[in-house]
């Protein structure tokens, strides 16, 4: 069998949390990872780490604590300023094999899902990929993650109780973050970090940044498919009425009509709705696991057959078209009674 | 200069859709599933092709899967790929990520002049998107993934490579040779090539490598190369919904949805 570089024995028992920043806030997803590794840290009583890379990190530190880590663990070089895979993989590989945690969790986002694949194979370890739940076996000091596959029908339940570190990635959207409170600790660690210009392969020819799009959390998400013929202004006419946000199914975003961000499901956003309102869209798996939470899902399709029917619970058959103007008109009357 | 060599990994997957867990067995039931290439593997293929189609090259072809693969392997050489590899052994079997990239790397060793290895940004099927990194990693290539655009500099022996991330983009540029990762509609894959049909489905042999001919060592390859283990299987828990069809014209619906959306 296949050998990881340490295996359980050797481990510190330790819960670590790779961060990712924006600016001066650290991501959601890091609030996220922080909020669930609070929860496994409790299962087992075992400390929790978050760990920052980069350049001058010091002023994410309280962020860190006061979402309940017990320290925070800094990786920091001018090498690490700009994100590149191979800098990030070596400096976090290298405080790795000096700790030896036992579990890390990245968010499943492009630069982490890539270090954590890198690192998976150059520690010889496996990695859960965008896990929808995690826990900790207390026993044996195993983590057990819960994948989905197949486009979202399918949950398998994955562990690996032989092999360390345990990695795992967390799609952004799918656990709760934790309000800021009083920190357990201020306990801030620095790695030694060594690193050569010649490990970076990667060079950056142009970065642009976009505005952060965050649909995660919209308490009304009004998402459009195929059906619309791209016609989101009536989709963000309705969702601002609603006070909510608008998604989009992959079709619409891969036909550039709408900003990537807002793609809900499998390879887009996991979205917790309270209410969720599909317009002309089939229902595929891919993208049914981005609003399965939903309290309520209301659906517009001129197709009586479509699968999103089978999905919710208000079922509109009809041409949006001719729905939603009717809808908007509606909501708006309604604004003007109640304003009266 | 030699040519460019160029190799897409491809994965055939079961449609998902099509897939159900037996309740009692707790094991998935492919049968009747039809399968298909990894789409986004498509859209790989197809980035490969417009460089050789602009600046010569050659592409080969490598998947890891029962051998049933090689008639969809034709397909891809149909479409203008000039070799296939299908790398096929019962005890590849059951490998999570870290067996595959071990294998496919195994294979891109014994191919030996491989510059730019593209994959599709992840299956439909485990879709964990972690191949391509680990594939880079076992060859100490770099890596870019989630591509849209690349253009090959053979001249200074670079990739360049457009991958849009939070909500902005960036061009990023590494040394030859490569891994990267194709994004997900980056392109409209073309269709079979009818002239090279004859020679993709019937002339052409597709290579068969078990795990002796790519001198894969049995630690590191199928179950005992995966530190994953399966323990459970189900049917995803889908919320029961309750499929109350609204009736009447556009205006009566309207009204019945505002009194449904301010009621919660
Ligand atoms: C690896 C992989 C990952 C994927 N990830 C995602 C993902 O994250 N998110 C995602 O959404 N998809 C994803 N997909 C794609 C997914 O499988 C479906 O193809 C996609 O969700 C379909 O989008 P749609 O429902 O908008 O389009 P379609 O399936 O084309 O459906 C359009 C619907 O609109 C209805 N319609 C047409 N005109 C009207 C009208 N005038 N009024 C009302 N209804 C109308 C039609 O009846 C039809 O049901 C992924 C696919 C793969 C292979
Ligand atoms: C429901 C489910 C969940 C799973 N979860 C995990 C998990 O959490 N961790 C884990 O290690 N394994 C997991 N697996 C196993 C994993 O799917 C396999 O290891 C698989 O061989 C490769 O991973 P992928 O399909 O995720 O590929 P991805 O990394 O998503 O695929 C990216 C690209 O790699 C290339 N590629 C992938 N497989 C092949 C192949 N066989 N031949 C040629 N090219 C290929 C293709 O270009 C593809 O587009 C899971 C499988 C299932 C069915």
């Amino acid at each position: 069998m296949v050998a990881s570089l340490f295996d359980p024995s050797e481990e510190n028992k330790a819960i670590w949390v790779l961060l990712e920043s924006a600016g001066v806030e650290l991501t959601d997803v890091s609030f996220e990872l922080l909020a669930k590794g609070r929860e496994l840290a409790d299962e087992v009583d075992w400390p929790l780490a978050g760990v920052l890379i980069g350049d001058r990190l010091e002023h994410l530190n309280s962020q860190v604590l006061s979402h309940q880590a017990d320290e925070v663990l800094l990786l920091e070089h001018p090498l690490l300023e700009a994100f590149t895979v191979d800098a990030y993989t070596q400096a976090l590989y290298a405080a790795i094999m000096e700790r030896i945690p036992s579990v890390i969790l990245f968010g499943a986002t492009p630069n982490s899902r890539d270090i954590a694949g890198r690192l998976a194979v150059r520690l010889r370890t496996g990695l859960n990929a965008d896990c929808i739940d995690l826990r900790m076996d207390k026993d044996r000091g195993v983590l057990i993650s819960d994948v989905t596959g197949f486009g979202g029908g399918v949950v398998a339940l994955l562990e690996m109780p032989d092999h360390r570190p345990q990695l795992a990635t967390v799609r952004p959207g799918v656990f709760h973050s934790l309000e800021a409170s009083a920190p357990r600790s201020d306990k801030v660690r620095r790695a030694k970090v060594e690193l050569d210009q010649s490990v970076i392969r990667t060079r950056i020819i142009e970065q642009v940044k976009g505005e952060g799009v965050s649909i995660g959390q919209a308490p009304v998400l009004v998402c459009g498919g195929r059906g619309i013929s791209g016609n989101f202004e009536m989709l963000t006419e309705l969702a601002e009425l609603l006070g909510g946000d608008v998604g989009a199914t992959r079709p619409p975003v891969d036909e550039g009509y709408i900003e990537r961000e807002r793609q809900v499901g499998q390879t887009g956003v996991i979205c917790h709705p309270e209410i969720a309102i599909n317009c002309g869209i089939s229902g595929a798996f891919h993208f049914v696991v981005g609003i399965q939470d939903a309290e309520i899902i209301i659906s517009i399709n001129s197709d009586p057959n479509a699968p999103i029917f089978e999905f919710s619970d208000y079922c509109v058959v009809g041409d949006v078209e001719q729905i939603l103007p009717a809808l908007i008109q509606s909501l708006k009357e309604e604004r003007v009674v109640t304003h009266a | 200069m030699p040519d460019l060599h160029m190799a897409v990994c491809m994965k055939v997957v079961p449609k998902p859709e099509e897939i159900r867990v037996d309740p009692e067995t707790r094991t998935l039931l492919r049968e009747g599933a039809r399968s298909e290439i990894n789409p986004p593997d498509m859209n790989a293929l197809e980035m490969a092709l417009s460089i050789k189609d602009e600046a010569g090259g050659r592409i080969s072809l490598i998947s890891m899967g029962p051998p049933f693969v090689e008639e969809y392997l034709r397909v891809g050489l149909a479409m203008g790929a000039d070799d296939a590899y299908l790398l096929t052994d019962r005890a590849f079997a059951g490998a999570d990520t870290l067996a595959t990239t071990y294998t496919l790397a195994q294979c891109l060793h014994k191919i030996g002049d491989v510059e730019v290895v593209l994959l599709g940004e992840e299956s439909s099927d485990g879709a964990t998107g972690q191949v391509p990194p680990g594939l880079a990693e076992w060859m100490d290539y770099p890596l870019i993934t989630l591509l849209r655009s690349l253009e090959i500099d053979k001249e200074q022996n670079v990739l360049r490579g457009r991958r849009n991330v939070d909500g902005g983009y960036e061009i990023l540029e590494v040394p030859l040779p490569a891994v990267i990762s194709v994004a997900t509609a980056a392109n409209e894959p073309r269709f079979m090539d009818f002239e090279r049909k004859g020679w993709a489905f019937e002339d052409t042999q597709v290579t068969m490598w078990d795990a002796q001919d790519l001198s894969a060592e049995s630690q590191f390859i199928g179950i005992p190369g995966s530190p994953t283990i399966v323990t459970g299987l189900e049917q995803a828990a889908s919320q029961e919904r309750k499929n109350i069809f609204l009736d009447g014209g556009a205006s009566e619906i309207a009204d019945q949805l505002v009194k449904i959306l301010r009621s919660n």
